[in-house]
């Protein structure tokens, strides 16, 4: 069932009835709030100022808008210049493109110099859908997680994404959030807590104390590891989900207890399962608390085109793939 | 161009003489880094530091500080014994370059030593952060400017032609860059390695207002700098032609020297070139 303090829209398994709408919109809502509260927010955008929702900045702060052209390298340095002289700059590009192509720039002038650059990854996951592998980011977690001081954020819907940005804004050193194209189901409310570095219990068997496998989810795939958690539950099994949307500081105490608690995890992301979410997950638990894990991801391969709900499918990333993982890993046990 | 008293010349030729001097003991303790390039920029260093930047080393973290943003770090020897020279930090410290626990890291550190400004040493990348800065100048209406100093063979890489594009389009006239122009990079001469001339054109034509002088001659160093300071609308690229090794014969114009130290017995070579201005002076002041 339902974590009943998890505030999560009432009719969260009518799917077709929920609001569908992309993360990204979010970055650009929160980008826009930090903002208001803040005039040293600036933002970056490389010629993607529509599609990573920067617009929203670029209308209502003009003067705080600074277009650099297709050039990600630049303007990772040009954005730690900026942030070394006061400011607090958000730079928005696919993120194939930032933190990809310009990691380096990342490495050096952000991280090691511990600078509050604030990295918006767009377009990351498979459900990039049409334009293919090349648009597809499927590696991004694992360039960002390696970093020092580095912030990962992977947050589930539109509005959990507006406040993972305005939160980022109001964090100290550099952060990388990481948002979607597609539009996706909106299951959180401004209701349901969001702190940078705590996961949540987002759905949790009627006994709380029996639980037979933990799924820990991250990004938009929160929402079918819960819709896999209602129909295992149907099937007899207890099932917990956390969503766990810091992937950096992650919140080791709570990834351990839910281990103790269920003796069996599964990790869910939109990422390849190398250096993602999942590897960060079994880090902790390898050290702490060992317990059989599957991992639902892209299995080391690059993406394709298509529509994101076949691709999700083909890809082992549906609702049905982690209801099989489930079960896997529960006779592992 | 600028005339500057005899005696503030003499003084710069002396600072930077000693910069030199402190270039090679570090060099030579540390026993790795970069010979050539520190030489070759001593003049430039000392011309910022004792004559042409707004900055107090006593307040390294004054707001209202010029800023100095080195590149190519891998050349921070000079800067590092022109900020000790400065006051920025006691002479002794020097001698820690590149050994376990200093500030005085291979590649300069932002956190580790104030005002260098920023990490440095992956190059390309300096251009677009003194950039940055000045843009944010601007938008705070502050009146501090941005120097940048860069190396010829980093205009390989294409980050740092992003910068030239991006500063010519902000029209950033707050930001004074100065190229280290010695013709040398680690695998050879610059026009064998992947030719860039004719770069005075090449900036120009991103709208930038560009100057070339001798980076040895105080008074072009100066007047170059002060010029930029009186034009609207553009940031200056000033192409300083530089001797690689500058001072000492058997480092000069040799890219070998670019990246390795000298041993003990070429150090105390170099040290009496120095010491006696290459024979004119007899009594050498050890």
């Amino acid at each position: 069932m339902i974590h009943q303090d998890a505030n999560l829209v009432k009719n969260i398994f009518e799917k077709e009835k929920l609001e569908q709408t992309p993360t990204r919109n979010g970055y650009g809502l929160g980008m826009v709030r930090a903002g208001k509260e803040n005039p040293n927010v600036v933002v970056l955008c490389a010629d993607l100022t529509e599609s990573t929702r920067s617009e929203y900045f670029q209308k209502e702060f003009p003067k705080r808008f600074i277009e650099m052209g297709v050039a990600e390298q630049n303007m990772a340095v040009v954005a730690s210049g900026l942030a070394a002289a006061g400011k607090i700059p958000f730079i928005s590009s696919y993120a194939v493109f930032s933190p990809g192509r310009n990691f380096e720039q990342i490495r050096t002038t952000i991280a090691l110099n511990y600078q509050p650059v604030k990295i918006g990854g767009a377009h990351a996951g498979i459900s990039v859908g049409p334009d293919g592998a090349t648009h597809q980011a499927l590696e991004d977690i694992a360039l960002m997680r390696v970093l020092p001081n580095m912030t990962v954020l992977v947050p589930a819907d539109a509005i959990e994404t507006e406040k993972a940005t305005f939160e980022a804004a109001k964090t100290q050193g550099p952060v990388y959030i990481r948002f979607a194209r597609a539009a996706t189901p909106v299951f959180t409310t401004k209701d349901t807590a969001f702190e940078i570095g705590k996961s949540y219990p987002v759905f949790e068997p009627k006994d709380k104390d029996k639980v037979d496998c933990a799924i820990i989810a991250c990004g938009p795939l929160v929402y079918n590891a819960i819709l896999a958690a209602k129909e295992l539950e149907e099937e007899g099994l207890s099932i917990a989900v956390i969503n766990n949307h810091t992937i950096k500081p992650m919140d080791e105490e709570h990834v351990i207890k839910a281990a103790k608690k269920a003796g069996a995890v599964v990790t869910v992301e939109e990422h390849q399962i190398n250096g993602g979410m999942g590897s960060a997950v079994a880090e902790i638990l390898a050290i702490n608390f060992p317990v059989p894990m599957e991992f639902i991801g892209v299995q080391n391969r690059f993406g394709e085109s298509g529509e994101p709900d076949e691709l999700l499918e083909k890809f082992g990333m549906g609702a049905s793939s982690i209801k099989e993982a489930v079960k896997k890993v529960i006779k592992r046990k | 161009m600028i005339h500057l008293h005899d005696d503030k010349i003499k003084f710069l030729e002396e600072t930077a003489n000693q910069i030199r001097q402190d270039v090679i003991e570090m060099l030579v303790e540390a026993k790795s880094g970069h010979s050539a390039g520190p030489l070759g920029m001593a003049d430039i260093f000392t011309a910022l530091y004792f004559h042409i930047l707004n900055h107090d080393p006593k307040n390294p973290m004054w707001e209202e500080r010029d800023r100095l943003v080195l590149s190519n770090g891998h050349i921070t020897p000079v800067r590092y014994a022109a900020m000790a020279r400065a006051g920025y930090f006691p002479i002794e410290e020097l001698k820690t370059l590149r050994k376990f626990g200093t500030r005085l890291q291979g590649h300069p550190e932002r956190l580790r030593l104030p005002a260098v400004e920023t990490t440095s040493g992956p190059l390309g990348s300096g251009l677009g952060q003194a950039s940055g800065m000045a843009l944010a100048a601007k938008m705070d209406n502050k009146k501090w400017r941005t120097y940048c100093l860069l190396s010829d063979g980093e205009h390989d890489t294409g980050n740092l032609w992003e910068s030239v594009m991006f500063a010519g389009k902000y029209k950033l006239n707050n930001l004074t860059a100065i190229m280290d122009r010695n013709n040398i990079q680690i695998d050879g001469f610059t026009e064998d390695i992947m030719p860039l001339e004719p770069l005075r054109q090449k900036y120009e034509s991103f709208n930038w207002h560009v100057l070339e002088i001798d980076g040895h001659n105080f008074e072009e160093i100066v007047g170059a700098c002060e010029e930029a300071k009186a034009i609207f609308e553009k940031p200056t690229m000033i192409i300083a032609h530089t001797i690689p090794g500058k001072g000492v014969d058997f480092m000069e114009r040799d890219f070998k020297w670019h990246g390795i130290p000298p041993n003990k017995e070429e150090a105390k070579k170099a040290l009496h070139q120095l010491r006696t201005l290459d024979g004119k002076i007899k009594s050498e002041h050890e």
